[in-house]
This record gives C-alpha cells, sequence and structure tokens, in this order.
C-alpha cells in the first residue's frame, strides 16, 4: 500500500517520532503523519481527516488507547480504519482488551523498527 | 553484586536482576546501546534529572530514572537520531518515556503483575537538591554507565 496517511497517538512526542521513523524504516511510503497526544485529540484528527492506518499508545491523559479504539468507529472517518496499539501495557489481559475493543495490532514497548514492520505490514495489507 | 542495593524483603529479591533487565532491554532496543553497570554509584549531585513511574495495585510503589542533563540529552540523541546538543526540552520527554517503558517492561516480566499493577504517566523532576518522602518498605536500586554516564533506576515498593 503506497502514500498512506498515519496517524500516530502518544502522549510523548519522542515516542511519535520514533513510531514515524520506524514506519518509515520499514519500507512504508507514507504521504502524511498526524499526531495526536491522547484518545480525544486523536478521535477529532480522524474526524477531520482521513487516514489509513492509527498508531495509538494506552497510557494517556484525557483519553486512553483503548477507549479512543471502543469510539472510534462511530466518529465520521473512523469506521474501520486499522489500530495498532503500541504500549508498555503489555500483558496478556490489556492485548485482549485492546484486540476485543478493536484493535488489529499489538506492539509492546520497548521494540524494534522490525517489530513494527511484522506487526503492521499484514494489517495493511489485509486492508488493500 | 557491583553497586546495587537492596533493602528487601527476601521475596522480592529476585526482582533486582529483572529490575537490571528490564533496563538495559529497553537501552539496548530503543537506543541500540548496552548498559554497563556502574563500578561504583555515582555522585547523587550528578544526578540533576529525575523521571519518575507511579505503580497502583498488586504492586505499589515509584519507578525512577535519574541520569545528569547531559545523559539526558545524549539518550533523546540516540532516540531522535538527532545531535545532543539539539535534544532541547525534549530530553525531559525522553527520559519520561524510558522511565515508562522500563517500569511496563519490568511488570510484564514479574508473574501475576502484568494485569494486576497500573502505570501512571511518567513526571520528570529537574534539579538534583530535593527530598522524596514515602512509605518506602523495599528499595531496589541500580546504578548504569551510558556512554559513561551514570544512569540510576530504582524501585521504591510500598507495599
Amino acid at each position: 500500500m503506497d502514500n498512506i496517511r498515519a496517524l500516530i497517538v502518544d502522549d510523548s512526542s519522542v515516542m511519535r517520532k520514533i513510531v514515524e521513523r520506524s514506519l518509515r524504516q520499514a519500507g512504508l511510503s507514507i504521504a502524511q503523519v498526524l499526531e495526536a497526544a491522547n484518545g480525544a485529540e486523536a478521535l477529532a484528527a480522524v474526524q477531520n481527516n482521513k487516514v489509513d492506518l492509527i498508531l495509538c499508545d494506552i497510557n494517556m491523559p484525557v483519553m486512553d488507547g483503548l477507549e479512543f479504539v471502543k469510539q472510534l468507529s462511530a466518529v465520521e472517518n473512523g469506521k474501520g480504519v486499522p489500530v495498532v496499539m503500541i504500549t508498555t501495557e503489555g500483558s496478556e489481559g490489556h492485548v485482549v482488551q485492546a484486540l476485543s475493543a478493536g484493535a488489529r495490532g499489538y506492539i509492546r514497548k520497548p521494540f524494534t523498527p522490525d517489530q513494527v514492520k511484522e506487526h503492521v505490514l499484514p494489517v495493511l495489507a489485509s486492508r488493500s | 553484586m557491583n553497586n546495587s542495593t537492596m533493602t528487601s524483603s527476601h521475596a522480592r529479591e529476585c526482582w533486582l536482576p529483572t529490575l537490571q533487565l528490564s533496563m538495559q532491554e529497553v537501552f539496548n532496543l530503543m537506543l541500540a546501546c548496552p548498559l554497563e553497570v556502574a563500578p561504583e554509584p555515582p555522585a547523587e549531585d550528578a544526578l540533576d534529572i529525575t523521571a519518575m513511574v507511579g505503580m497502583a495495585g498488586q504492586l505499589c510503589g515509584v519507578l525512577t530514572v535519574r541520569c545528569s542533563s547531559k545523559s539526558a540529552a545524549l539518550m533523546a540523541s540516540r532516540m531522535l537520531g538527532i545531535d545532543p546538543e539539539k535534544a532541547g526540552p525534549e530530553m525531559w520527554d525522553a527520559v519520561g518515556e524510558i522511565s515508562n517503558m522500563v517500569a511496563g517492561n519490568f511488570k510484564n516480566k514479574i508473574s501475576g503483575l502484568g494485569d494486576s499493577c497500573m502505570l501512571s504517566v511518567p513526571t520528570v523532576i529537574t534539579g538534583a537538591d530535593y527530598n522524596v518522602h514515602s512509605m518506602v518498605n523495599d528499595r531496589l536500586q541500580t546504578a548504569f554507565l551510558f556512554e559513561g554516564q551514570p544512569v540510576v533506576v530504582c524501585l521504591e515498593v510500598h507495599n
């Protein structure tokens, strides 16, 4: 899939930049990267922009990543957009919660660019 | 065990190697930089940045990562691929995110803690002249050398 518009949701600007770099290192053709610092900002970003992929942290102020995923399909442009969680919350319980809420993938921090590639490419392939 | 301190109940003694491994994995994977255990404790006044992550639930406590401003700039530089002198305020964010990843990595390695211990978002303190007063029962700490500079990880357990 070429010219991807990605939304990266994390309260750490450093982590958002690392995730963006990992996406580029995965060989994805990135047309646009949008950033949000919490789930509420991310919902607004989705309403105002069409995105192909969302990478989202869980522990964030204002609105956490799980609540964001639950609300995503109800907002304009949100339905069907794949979400891959990238988080320190790596327990099986959190993975089940995230996937049940609608996430399509799960990456545990710390991670390598290869792990981002491994989890994101199948999600995008199944979408295209 | 060099330069590691532990005032712990016997059951938690095995947590120190896990804490060390959690720290080393974060630096290996996110900064592409190995950490070595420091041969001796660093001077406390050199550690002017402290990142803290609160833990609540089955394990209550605080995990801290302390380092110098120079180390923090180097960490941001490694994480972002930028010149250390251009790290600016992102050095605080970088150390905060490292503490968050170490805390998460640690609890995910301890059986039963993954789902039953919640993490706060990180808080970063600048300056070395402060005291923290808390109801600490156990304290695990190790100093490492990162690019020759001291970095100290400490887990204070309240229950």
